[in-house]
């Protein structure tokens, strides 16, 4: 009984931490710039093709996944700086079209390189056995993901908290005005802050492939998920964003294993009964 | 407007009947006669653009943007599909059925969605489709799931006129809803009430001030809009005889919002010219690989933001001199 309960609570753990890292970058620009971006989800599935082509042409895993970052942060940059910012003043629906214009053209750029087919992706071998801890199977690969994104929760919240840069972005997520009043360039921090959220969900995309699989549908499965996480855990909030994803995470896992039948309407239900009860999210501040 | 100063003088002047608007209805009958192999295109068009028209009453009149719209369409085709099933394949009450269904479902959640803005109102909207759309996907008992409702019989129309093959029925039925459709919202954005739609649009804090509880105004353009989405999924399940779960889906919202832009929000006719343009693209162009018509939408829609952020209609008021506006 206690067994397969520790086994979904970890697997939803471990599924939240992915959501986390594909989510987070979206809430700290939304909350920033108030730029809808729906075509987050096309960075993470950039990284994600990064990431299997590169393990196509014979490189480690692990050496792909800062390639993955890097690749899905420039390229991110060059939309923010040539065509997002062009929209940053215009209404909410006018930054919808764009970006899922965008994430449009991002799943048939997919299909045209790579075909519809499921990518495969081959793991070191230690990555793909189990560890057992009192009679519990947990997969390393789970527990390898769960490591890298506590890794990076905790290097962002530390930078947010406690260098300049991140009394830059908290300034600017708080009063863009303000901070650009006091001499913050917001510009800048925002380009800045782009790249490295979008360079987060390319990560995310990376990891994910091994738990999800990867096609080019993947932007718009995976955008829904994001986009909960973000308005359930309120726009700009870090710790919000985690909680939100381990939330749905675990949720999630739970759901499918005792209430197969109802699927995912358990996790629309309870979105749309937070988001009601709370409208900017459990730790939104406008 | 300038020059006019009596309100009801605007708004009387806003009703009359431009030589243009009565063109395009007499064009939309050349489908008879021009090209009688696309007749089943053209009802598809129609049933769209009065999905689109729908949404433009929410959207581009009072300002709620909804990636949801599609629950209420499928409600609507879901309704009249499986009445037609049990046994009363009557086309016209169906039709009002259908309607009276998704506009009940309408008002209840028109409660929940004028509560939020911004994101929070993107997600609430997208969730109550996805919501929907689980709940059909699951009932498949009730509506063959995956397989869609087959099994769709319908009586003719007004008891002589049979819903034929090539459809000249279905084009015929289509295109006077649709009339009526933009008749009733062509009345309605028209009216004091559209007009304080617009003004809630615009500052929906100052409203209330001056005397129009916005939250009641929305609520009730919300019904309207739901009712007549209703009536469109309706129509769609009356003239192709089958349901698909592809009513209800998130896919069906976004490109009714699409379809609605490249329009033109906010213009009474901008869904209709939007479906045209994109159905018939759409039909040109689908040779190809369904992904690769993402491609083009994607195109299309940044274009269409970049460039012409008020649809073909608003580019085309821009460049035509001011009076021959058709909104």
């Amino acid at each position: 009984m206690i067994a397969p309960a520790v086994g979904v609570l970890f697997d939803g753990f471990a599924y939240g931490m992915l959501l986390f890292l594909l989510s987070v970058g979206l809430s700290v620009t939304l909350g920033m710039m108030n730029f809808v971006n729906l075509a987050h989800g096309s960075f993470a599935m950039v990284g994600a093709y990064v990431a299997v082509s590169l393990m196509g042409l014979g490189w480690p895993f692990f050496a792909t996944l800062p390639c993955a970052f890097l690749v899905a942060g420039v390229i991110s940059v060059g939309f923010e700086r040539t065509l997002f910012r062009r929209v940053y003043r215009a209404s909410d629906l006018q930054q919808v079209l764009l970006t899922i214009g965008l994430a449009f053209i991002s799943v048939a750029a997919a299909a045209w390189f790579y075909g519809t087919m499921q990518q495969p992706v081959r793991l070191p071998v230690y990555l793909r056995t189990y560890a057992t801890f009192m009679g519990i199977n947990f997969s390393i690969y789970r527990l390898f993901l769960i490591a890298v994104a506590l890794a990076v929760t905790g290097l962002l919240v530390g930078a947010l908290d406690y260098t300049r840069f991140g009394a830059q972005v908290r300034a600017a997520v708080d009063n863009q005005r303000m901070a650009q009043g006091l001499g913050v360039d917001v510009d800048t921090v925002f380009a800045i802050t782009f790249a490295l959220g979008s360079g987060l969900a390319g990560l995310g995309g990376a990891l994910a492939i091994e738990i999800v699989g990867l096609d080019p549908n993947f932007t718009f499965t995976y955008l829904i998920y994001v986009l909960i996480v973000v308005a359930v855990g309120g726009l700009g909030s870090i710790r919000g964003s985690l909680l939100a994803a381990i939330l749905l995470g675990v949720s999630d896992a739970a759901g499918k294993y005792y209430v197969p039948t109802l699927g995912a309407f358990l996790i629309y239900l309870v979105m749309v009964s937070l988001l009601l009860w709370r409208p900017s999210g459990l730790f939104g501040r406008r | 407007m300038a020059g006019v100063a009596d309100p009801h003088q605007y708004l009387a002047a806003k009703q009359r009947w431009a030589p243009i608007e009565v063109a395009f209805w007499l064009a939309m009958l050349l489908p008879f006669v021009l090209v009688p192999t696309y007749l089943p295109l053209a009802s598809q068009i129609a049933i769209t653009a009065i999905f689109a028209v729908s949404l433009d009453l929410i959207l581009g009149y009072a300002g709620l943007v909804s990636l949801g719209h599609a629950a209420y369409f499928g409600l609507g085709a879901y309704t009249a599909g499986l009445i037609a099933k049990a046994g009363w394949g009557e086309p016209f009450s169906g039709l009002l059925i259908g309607g009276a269904a998704a506009g009940l479902f309408g008002h209840l959640t028109g409660y929940i969605v004028v509560r939020v803005r911004h994101l929070a109102l993107i997600m609430i909207t997208l969730g109550i489709g996805l919501l929907l759309y689980e709940v059909a996907n699951r009932a498949s008992w009730l509506t063959g799931g995956n397989d869609g409702l087959q099994g769709v019989a319908m009586w003719p129309l007004f008891g002589s006129f049979d819903f034929d093959l090539y459809g000249y029925t279905a084009y015929a039925y289509s295109l006077a809803v649709l009339f009526a459709v933009v008749l009733a919202a062509r009345r309605l954005v028209h009216s004091p009430f559209g007009l304080s739609l617009r003004a809630i649009r615009e500052n929906e804090r100052r409203m209330p001030a001056i005397g129009a509880p916005s939250r009641a105004r929305l609520r009730t353009i919300y019904t309207i809009a739901a009712t007549i989405a209703g009536i469109g999924g309706a129509l769609l399940a009356q003239t192709t005889q089958f349901v698909s779960l592809g009513a209800l889906s998130f896919e069906r919202s976004a490109e009714l919002i699409v379809i609605l832009v490249i329009g033109g929000t906010g213009r009474l006719y901008g869904g209709v010219v939007g479906a045209i343009v994109y159905m018939v693209a759409r039909d040109r162009l689908s040779g190809m690989n369904p992904q690769y018509w993402y491609f083009w939408i994607g195109l299309m829609l940044i274009g269409v933001v970049l460039f012409l952020p008020n649809g073909i209609l608003g580019g085309l008021a821009t460049l035509l001199p001011r009076r021959s506006r058709a909104s």
